[in-house]
């Protein structure tokens, strides 16, 4: 193993959590360390007041927020999670905090604790969906001027709805739908033991 | 006299613009010489990265990550090739740990020559990019013998390298570290004490480390605030922790202090490449486990395992188990970290890049305002930014 997740760094990690453990107390819904890493999930209202205070308790000064994406969970009802990771440069520690938000439900931005959570929330709102509350300036980030729909969302095709090329009659880049010239290729990669549902002559024996 | 009111009035810069390094549209509202307000429009280069590597086996989204920060290729596929190997649990030999160290450095060089030239270029010597860029085709020649491209690699593996250098190449990079020494003399004799190089990035862009922490900067730019911090150093991995290196760091945090630092950076990074060099074991390349890595050809032409192991890998590729992971290295440009969410399939379910380049552009706006438009030239030349990882 190349990346550090031996002992010391565990114990670490517990040290950590005595010290959030008591603070955040009911806040606090779940905390996992696997893989050497960190995770706790708070509810998504809590949120300004959990990174306020890992980044000002000392015993822990998680001054810094390297991250901030979106993962969605269409199957489920609040169906996507708002990662942050925050890192400690006083003690070289990482914590991943999570909140979980449906696509009507704003979650208050961060951008009062960390300013650099701005572009990250614009990227969140433009890939996702995801609705920050109070936040100065949530326009899209990464996508096309006027683009529709949210391009991460796990519903959203990957070839998305609408191509564009240059008219050479109209003189301007026009829009249109889709159109592939072969079928776009999804292979079902699992193996028919693992069960990628019927195969093929199976209905005879099940019917 | 009559008294009249100047307002403010708006500059499009770029998107084509020969210092906007890339496809970087930026609104600048002006009050006369003097930006107030400056908005970075960015997109242009938009892939949809993230979303493609959710369709592909986790063998297939390698060469993304050469393709995002499209100068500091190896870089970015060890963050991806270390987050899957975490979440699988795989042993890399240590001689491919050396190969993969010595790259990376290798890839800083090429990095900090491409951004140090460049923002001189921008701000009136030519010089230095000519130079640079012959240093830079020879350490692409590097790359092209050990991956057969000169830029866009595809060289890391899960468990590995792809392949081990050739004979005879250790000589070769230890050549090259010689006479690189005498380049680096020459270009700091150009710019260090230049005239005009000082009066255009002397006090310009100033960071001060608190902002530079709630901004959420890294690698460099970090650095040329003056807060000492380097993965490298600080959460080591392969074998980073046996080489004896230094961090320099600035004090000013201008655009002046950035050049020093990513000039003294190229420094250390030959310093790592001869100790690699130096202390690198023979042994394999590639982890012995074939659910990982491909059996030997010679082995699939008579064992029957061996092919299975081959066909299953190359159709229906790696099962990655449940879970998901963090992981930073430090990049050229800073950290640059992959988050990887797996559910147990072949494809990964998420993978967020983090990539430095973009928090830093996002400060941009902090950093520019009160300057002159001039200044913003020299400040983007030394954000250095490159559009293939911002816009992913």
């Amino acid at each position: 193993m190349t990346v550090d997740t031996g002992p010391e760094m565990i114990a670490s990690l517990e040290e950590m959590l005595a010290i959030i453990e008591p603070a955040l107390g009911e806040t606090l819904i779940e905390r996992r360390i696997a893989h050497g890493e960190l995770t706790i999930l708070v509810p998504a209202s809590q949120i300004v007041r959990v990174l306020t205070f890992l980044r000002d308790d000392p015993g822990l000064l998680f001054k810094e927020l390297v991250d901030l994406c979106g993962v969605d969970w269409p199957e489920r009802e609040q169906r996507f999670d708002v990662v942050y990771h925050l890192l400690s440069l006083h003690h070289n520690q990482r914590i991943r905090v999570k909140v979980r938000t449906d696509e009507f439900t704003p979650v208050p931005s961060v951008v009062s604790v960390f300013p650099t959570a701005g572009w990250f929330e614009r990227e969140a709102w433009d890939m996702y969906g995801i609705l920050f509350a109070d936040h100065p300036d949530l326009r899209r980030l990464l996508s096309d001027y006027g683009f529709d729909g949210h391009p991460l969302r796990k519903d959203f095709p990957l070839t998305g709805y609408v191509e564009l090329r240059y008219d050479d009659e109209q003189k301007r880049v026009v829009y249109e739908p889709v159109k592939l010239r072969q079928d776009f290729r999804s292979f079902d990669f699992l193996s028919p033991w693992e069960g990628s549902g019927l195969l093929p002559g199976d209905e005879k024996a099940q019917g | 006299m009559v008294e009249t009111e100047i307002k403010t009035f708006s500059v499009n810069f770029g998107p084509q613009h020969p210092a906007a390094h890339g496809v970087l549209r930026l609104v600048l509202e002006m009050d006369g010489e003097v930006v107030e307000r400056a908005d970075p429009h960015i997109g242009l280069l938009h892939r949809g990265t993230e979303k493609l590597i959710e369709y592909r086996p986790y063998l297939q989204s390698i060469p993304y990550f050469d393709r995002l920060d499209y100068v500091s290729m190896m870089c970015q596929e060890h963050s991806f090739v270390l987050a899957v190997e975490k979440l699988l649990g795989v042993e890399v030999p240590i001689r491919a740990q050396y190969i993969r160290v010595l790259f990376c450095e290798i890839t800083r060089i090429l990095n900090h020559l491409l951004n140090i030239t460049t923002m001189a270029l921008d701000i009136g010597a030519m010089t230095p990019l000519l130079w640079g860029f012959e240093q830079r085709e020879k350490l692409m020649e590097f790359y092209e013998e050990v991956s057969g491209a000169r830029m866009h690699a595809n060289y890391f593996r899960f468990g590995g390298v792809a392949r081990d250098m050739p004979a005879g190449m250790e000589e070769r990079i230890l050549e090259w570290c010689d006479q690189f020494e005498d380049f680096m003399a020459d270009i700091e004799t150009l710019l260090n004490e230049n005239r005009i190089f000082k009066q255009r990035t002397v006090d310009i862009g100033v960071v001060s480390a608190e902002d530079a922490l709630a901004w959420g900067f890294s690698g460099p730019m970090l650095r040329a605030s003056g807060v000492a911090w380097d993965l490298r150093k600080a959460q080591p991995y392969e074998v980073y922790d046996r080489l004896d290196f230094d961090i320099p760091v600035g004090r000013h945090g201008d655009c002046y202090d950035r050049y020093l630092v990513r000039m003294q950076e190229m420094r250390e990074s030959l310093k790592i490449i001869r100790q690699c060099i130096e202390q690198m074991p023979e042994g394999p390349v590639r982890t012995p486990n074939h659910k990982v890595t491909p059996p030997p050809r010679a082995e699939m032409k008579r064992s029957m395992e061996a092919l299975i192991h081959h066909f299953k890998l190359y159709t229906e590729g790696i099962h990655v188990p449940a879970g998901e992971v963090y992981v930073a290295t430090e990049n050229p440009k800073g950290e640059f970290a992959v988050y990887l969410v797996s559910d147990g399939t072949n494809k990964p379910y998420r993978c967020k890049i983090r990539s430095p380049a973009y928090v830093h552009l996002q400060a941009l706006e902090m950093m520019g305002r009160g300057h002159q438009l001039a200044d913003i030239v020299a400040i983007i030349g030394a954000l250095d930014v490159v559009f293939g990882e911002i816009d992913r």
